[in-house]
């Protein structure tokens, strides 16, 4: 059995939720594991984290640079290649770091690599059992991996339950002098944050919320006149963004807005795991599709199976009745 | 400017329902609507836009398929790409990530391109195949980039990363990048655009062509293999509403009330 290193992302001198969804992720490989984590950063930050993920990890991998600061996809890809044993299995978040990261790293480390893992089945000697998804989430899929010369899998966020048990008592052991030329080709300049919008959708309690099933911009309004009759603020998912028929501020979703209503009307939208990963706090979910197979029907509490386009006018009229 | 826009066939998910077929060992192919994947309809139009608000250069889409993918090359020459390129062999049937790359890599190396494009991901979601390309030419490489502005030897990128926030970097060319959707407003394709470009001749290269060794690539060459397709039993889902229009409204209608959405 190989052995098994998670790379942990943090922000602010904490670790990202999806540190300890690791360590549950690498014991479904294999549950007697022993998991290192590596952690890349600088100064006081990158030593408190390293502190903190201790109890979760028997062994945590730390490399101190200045470079590092801001986690460049470019320079921690070095830096993992020159520290982490040939034939090794590493585990990133498949998020927007771990996507640009792994792919790369697989062809460097010269190991296989599966994308947006959502769970493990067993492992027969070097095949490793996997469980994706493919068409954003209207089918899955195993796959066999063959992990002889290693392999990079990146996770998919909040699916693997955190591993709280916090009892690897772990200790840091600093990496940096083997972390080898980190000279880069992509500088990191700024974030250039979201611009506020007209609405602040994470402040509304009732979301009448608009996907591809709306499928012109002119019928955007059947969706706001609904909104008005309830009292509720209109948003929307990625791809009516990526049409300009909404601003960016209405977007629901990890590359959108986080909300947390208390009710979530999904209209026409088909629920990929980027879009329900930006709504929290458990709404009770309204979910009215034509698509039957839609994954938004998998997470909602109601489900309604229709064309949005003929139901949203007539459940305004009946609401506007009351 | 030389660009290589890196393109794929896939079933229009707007236009069908996906289905497992009855043996799970695909999906239900009958009657599927294809179309070119969304993700690379917007590099096209991102590497079309900076040839011609540069004045020079060309666009070449190349994608790996049959006859059938034939048809996306036209489909995007006909929004204003140069030239095609169909990477086709029998070899390279049931490639991995690693294969697909191993196989763009070849066809890149065959060119001299200053830009390398991708869309950030297809069908599958693995957004794998421009980050292994990157690798294996050692490029630069960024993801999900949402803006592109053109400088004398270097990018400007953003790369659109969580919470609608958008991180700029620097990065030297030539360079590989995966365009995100939204990047900017893919032009309308029409008939007549279509028409003028059926008869271009499109170049078709095969493994022994590119100088691929067929041991690396397709099955032979897959260290990942799907073996099946399956419908997850995600134990009780949603409560469906059934019934006429009226009664489902009504019944909707007490939901939202008992749940303080009225």
């Amino acid at each position: 059995m190989p052995q098994i290193f998670a790379y942990i992302a943090h922000k602010d001198g904490a670790a990202e939720d999806s540190a300890l969804e690791m360590v549950a992720a690498a014991k479904k490989i294999d549950p007697d594991a022993s998991v290192s984590a590596v952690v890349t950063g600088s100064g006081a930050d990158l030593d408190k984290v390293c502190q903190d993920i201790a109890a979760s990890y028997s062994e945590v991998l730390k490399v101190d640079n200045e470079v590092l600061s801001y986690p460049n996809a470019e320079i921690v890809r070095k830096a993992l290649v020159n520290i982490l044993p040939k034939g090794s299995i590493v585990l990133l978040p498949h998020d927007t770091f771990g996507m640009d990261l792994g792919p790369g790293l697989s062809i460097k480390n010269d190991s296989a690599f599966v994308a947006d893992v959502v769970g493990f089945e067993g492992i027969d000697g070097n095949i490793l059992k996997i469980v994706r998804q493919e068409y954003s989430g209207q089918v899955s899929t195993h796959v066999t991996c063959d992990i002889s010369a290693g392999v990079v899998l990146n996770i998919r966020p909040g699916v693997f339950a955190a591993d709280e048990s916090k009892s690897a008592g772990g200790s840091v052991v600093d990496k940096s002098g083997d972390a080898g030329d980190l000279s880069v080709t992509r500088t990191f300049l700024e974030i250039v944050e979201a611009e506020a919008g007209d609405v602040d959708i994470t402040k509304s309690d009732v979301l009448v919320s608009i996907g591809r099933g709306i499928e012109d911009e002119d019928n955007i309004e059947i969706a706001q006149e609904l909104a008005e009759a309830m009292g509720a603020d209109v948003s929307c998912s990625r791809p009516i963004v990526d049409s300009k028929w909404m601003e960016k501020s209405r977007q629901v979703g990890t590359s959108g807005q986080t909300v947390k209503p208390k009710v979530y009307l999904a209209m026409g939208i088909s629920g990929s795991f980027q879009h329900l990963g930006g709504i929290k706090g458990s709404p009770y979910i309204i979910a009215v599709n034509k698509n039957s197979k839609a994954p938004i029907f998998q997470v909602a509490d109601i489900g309604i199976i229709t064309d949005i386009l003929d139901f949203i006018p007539e459940l305004t009229d009946a609401i506007k009745e009351l | 400017m030389e660009i290589l826009v890196c393109v794929k066939r896939v079933p229009d998910t707007s236009e069908n329902e996906i289905e497992v077929n009855s043996s799970g060992s695909d999906i239900e192919r009958d009657d599927l609507v294809y179309s070119v994947n969304e993700w690379d309809n917007y590099a096209v139009e991102e590497a079309i836009q900076i040839v011609e608000n540069a004045g020079s250069g060309s666009v070449t889409v190349v994608t790996i398929g049959d006859d059938e993918s034939e048809e996306i090359l036209r489909r995007e020459m006909a929004m204003g790409a140069n030239n095609g390129l169909l990477l086709s062999d029998d070899a390279f049937e049931n490639s991995d990530g690693k294969g697909i790359a191993t196989i763009l890599k070849a066809a890149v190396d065959k060119g001299n391109y200053d830009l390398i494009l991708t869309g950030a991901q297809a069908e599958g979601g693995a957004a794998q195949v421009g980050g292994m390309l990157a690798a294996m030419l050692d490029l630069p490489y960024a993801s999900l980039v949402n803006k592109i502005d053109i400088g004398d030897s270097k990018l400007k990128v953003g790369r659109e990363i969580e919470g609608g926030n958008q991180e700029m970097n620097d990065i030297s060319m030539p360079c590989v990048l995966s365009i995100q959707t939204g990047i900017n407003e893919p032009r309308y394709v029409g008939i007549r655009g279509i028409r003028k470009v059926a008869s271009v001749d499109i170049p078709v290269m095969s493994a022994s062509d590119l100088g691929i060794d067929a041991s690396a690539v397709g099955e032979a060459g897959a260290k990942v293999k799907r073996v099946d397709y399956f419908v997850p039993d995600l134990g009780d889902g949603a409560e469906m509403l059934e019934g006429s229009t009226e009664e489902i409204i009504g019944k909707l209608i007490e939901l939202l009330k008992a749940n303080g959405g009225l």
